[in-house]
């Protein structure tokens, strides 16, 4: 079976006063249909631009995808007519945003927002789109959601907001849903309550999920696979298991040794940062994203780009130590 | 310096009370309060890291903010050395606010974007008139390599410095008096993994170096963990419980704490079942009767909606407020 989800040497770059940001330079990746892929890396590695990308929502100008291949279930996602990649938005692909204040409007209701996905996307009658988001907002855990559909996102905590949205994102039954930093704004009591709820939602709708985040904490416990970002590209992409247990780049490993663990005694033991800080888009090294902070940087690092290679099955690294 | 064979507290705060007023709207006749802080006893002895953790809204900002004096307290005690911090007035108070510095979450909104980093940093000095000495600018010079901010960098401004960089200013400026206690609050919150691990270095280094004293809030466990000698763990305005670090993260005793450890995600793939709460934290403004956390508890028993527990010694150092104990 082919994959859900092909990207292929996909670019989009920022065209600002400042020169050329290249937020995005040559990924690949890919999505099997049902699993969880988790994109991690620290601000401003690109992880949402990959995101909206995906949904062709990049703000143009100054951005523009230059190149690539985004192929969404045998089609090229690039190549869709205006109208057409809005048909796909909210119906086959949907996206769930960091911060559910702002991604709600504030004088509409929650009822009336959930409904909208539903109305145009759907033939439908006014009876069974009240029965359907009241049907949504009782399976994202809302509580009495006959009550609450004429409630403002005001008037819901910023986790009941989280699960509005996700009701949102759910109510077409996408194929691909894009989480990006869903839970960064939650306490942690209600970020365990909506990762919760994406897994068995993912479970009944049979839902893809990209799950955008800083926190590898959240992709161990949520996906299946894990694409590594740093400056612009995929460093590593592995099967979670793998990536926390025999990390291949240098950034992964170093990003795994600079997190403090609440299940090891480490008081004494003094964490490992990475030293100095991440490259300017506009002003990247030639050679390797990484050369600048990395331990093991070679001549060839200074000078030419490592292509991602192929280590085990599933598990592709970009580092010239391995070539 | 004097003698610290015994540990004394530098810190001690009993039965401290902070009540804000909140409007309920003009014809509400009773002025409603929210009690950010309700009830708190709290030592801190020198020379630890006393972590403080809690969910948003628990109240944890505004204990740093009583023990710093930008509050006052609506009942209860903070006594610094032995010092009343309430009754202190004129001299002694700035004296007090020379020995208590503050590290603030935000580096972007703590700086003044209109001053030089080495005014910024300079500036605590000259308040407390120390700034003209050639022993001062030394230490300044001596403080800003600790740092890692070169002399160079001193005359830049705040925007030319990425979030770690001004994090560092930030650290400097409050080290420039040689204060003996530091409240930092959310220090490393906004800033990248491979940047915070670094500022949570150089924390721990300043701290040997100096024999400094943290206060450290934050709502980030695993930071704790790392950072901390002992824990307090804060609910709706309360200390539910208090322990060394290690006891606390192995064995905890309160049901809060439990859920709250066991909802930070792990890098250990396939890591599930775990407990949930399934519902939010009570408003603030209408707490429960009886023990803050009942309504969430899934321990709950008949006597924890009727009566708030009382704080219990359950081990040398492990205090915890629960009807379980």
């Amino acid at each position: 079976m082919p994959p859900l989800l092909e990207i292929k040497g996909l670019k989009t770059f920022f065209y600002t006063k400042r020169g050329i940001a290249k937020a995005l330079d040559d990924v690949d990746l890919q999505l099997e249909a049902g699993d969880t892929l988790g994109i991690a890396g620290e601000s401003g590695c690109g992880k949402t631009v990959l995101a909206l990308s995906i949904m062709r929502l990049v703000p143009s100008p100054p951005g523009k995808i230059v190149a690539g291949k985004i192929i969404f279930n045998g089609a090229d996602l690039l190549l869709l007519k205006p109208q057409e990649i809005r048909s796909v938005r909210g119906r086959e692909i949907s996206m769930v945003f960091q911060e559910p204040m702002t991604s709600l409007n504030p004088v509409f209701s929650i009822g009336d927002q959930v409904a909208e996905v539903l109305r145009v996307h759907n033939q439908i009658s006014k009876q069974d789109l009240r029965d359907r988001v009241v049907e949504l907002l009782q399976q994202v855990g809302i509580p009495s959601p006959r009550d609450r559909l004429k409630d403002y996102p005001h008037q819901l905590s910023g986790g009941m907001r989280q699960r509005v949205m996700i009701a949102t994102a759910l109510a077409c039954r996408p194929k691909l849903m894009l989480a990006d930093e869903p839970t960064t704004a939650l306490d942690v009591t209600i970020q365990a309550q909506i990762l919760d709820l994406i897994d068995r939602m993912k479970e009944e709708t049979g839902t893809s999920v990209i799950m955008v985040t800083h926190d590898l904490g959240v992709i161990a416990e949520t996906a299946q696979k894990i694409a590594v970002m740093y400056a612009g590209k995929v460093v590593e992409y592995a099967p979670v298991e793998q990536i926390f247990s025999t990390p291949l780049h240098p950034y992964s490993i170093g990003l795994l040794e600079s997190i403090p663990r609440i299940d090891i005694q480490s008081r004494t033991k003094l964490l490992k940062p990475i030293f100095g800080q991440v490259p300017s888009l506009y002003d990247l090294p030639p050679g390797c994203v990484f050369q600048e902070r990395c331990s093991h940087t070679m001549r060839v690092c200074c000078e030419e780009m490592p292509p991602l290679k192929s280590m085990r099955p599933n598990h592709l690294v970009r580092c010239w130590k391995y070539l | 310096m004097n003698d610290d064979s015994l540990p004394r507290p530098l810190l001690e705060i009993t039965g401290l009370h902070k009540d804000f007023p909140v409007s309920r709207g003009f014809l509400s006749r009773s002025p409603a309060v929210v009690r950010a802080v309700d009830g708190v006893d709290l030592n801190i002895v020198s020379g630890e890291t006393l972590g403080l953790v809690g969910e948003s809204g628990c109240g944890k900002t505004t204990l740093g903010k009583l023990v710093l004096r930008l509050l006052k307290p609506s009942a209860g005690i903070i006594k610094f050395e032995g010092q009343n911090v309430g009754a202190l007035t004129g001299g002694q108070l700035k004296e007090y606010r020379r020995q208590v510095q503050m590290i603030f979450q935000d580096p972007y909104a703590s700086l003044n974007p209109r001053r030089k980093a080495g005014d910024i940093i300079r500036e605590p000095l000259a308040i407390h008139g120390l700034g003209q000495s050639k022993e001062a600018e030394d230490f300044v010079f001596q403080l800003i390599e600790l740092v890692g901010i070169t002399k160079e960098q001193l005359q830049r401004y705040p925007h030319e410095f990425s979030g770690g960089q001004r994090q560092r200013i930030g650290i400097a400026r409050a080290l420039a008096l040689r204060p003996r206690l530091v409240v930092t609050d959310e220090p490393v919150s906004s800033l990248d993994v491979s940047i915070q691990a670094q500022i949570l270095n150089l924390l721990k280094s300043l701290q040997e170096q100096f024999n400094l004293t943290y206060l450290f809030i934050t709502h980030d466990l695993s930071v704790v963990r790392y950072m901390a000698s002992r824990v307090a763990v804060m609910y709706l305005g309360k200390i539910v419980e208090l322990a060394d670090n290690d006891e606390l993260f192995i064995q905890p005793l309160h049901p809060y704490t439990r859920i709250l450890l066991q909802s930070v995600p792990q890098t250990k793939p396939g890591r599930k079942n775990k407990m949930l709460l399934y519902c939010d934290m009570p408003s603030p403004y209408d707490p429960p009767l009886g023990c803050p956390f009942h309504p969430r508890c899934p321990e709950a028993m008949k006597i924890c909606g009727e009566q708030p527990p009382d704080t219990l010694e359950h081990s040398a150092g492990h205090r915890v407020a629960c009807h379980l104990y």
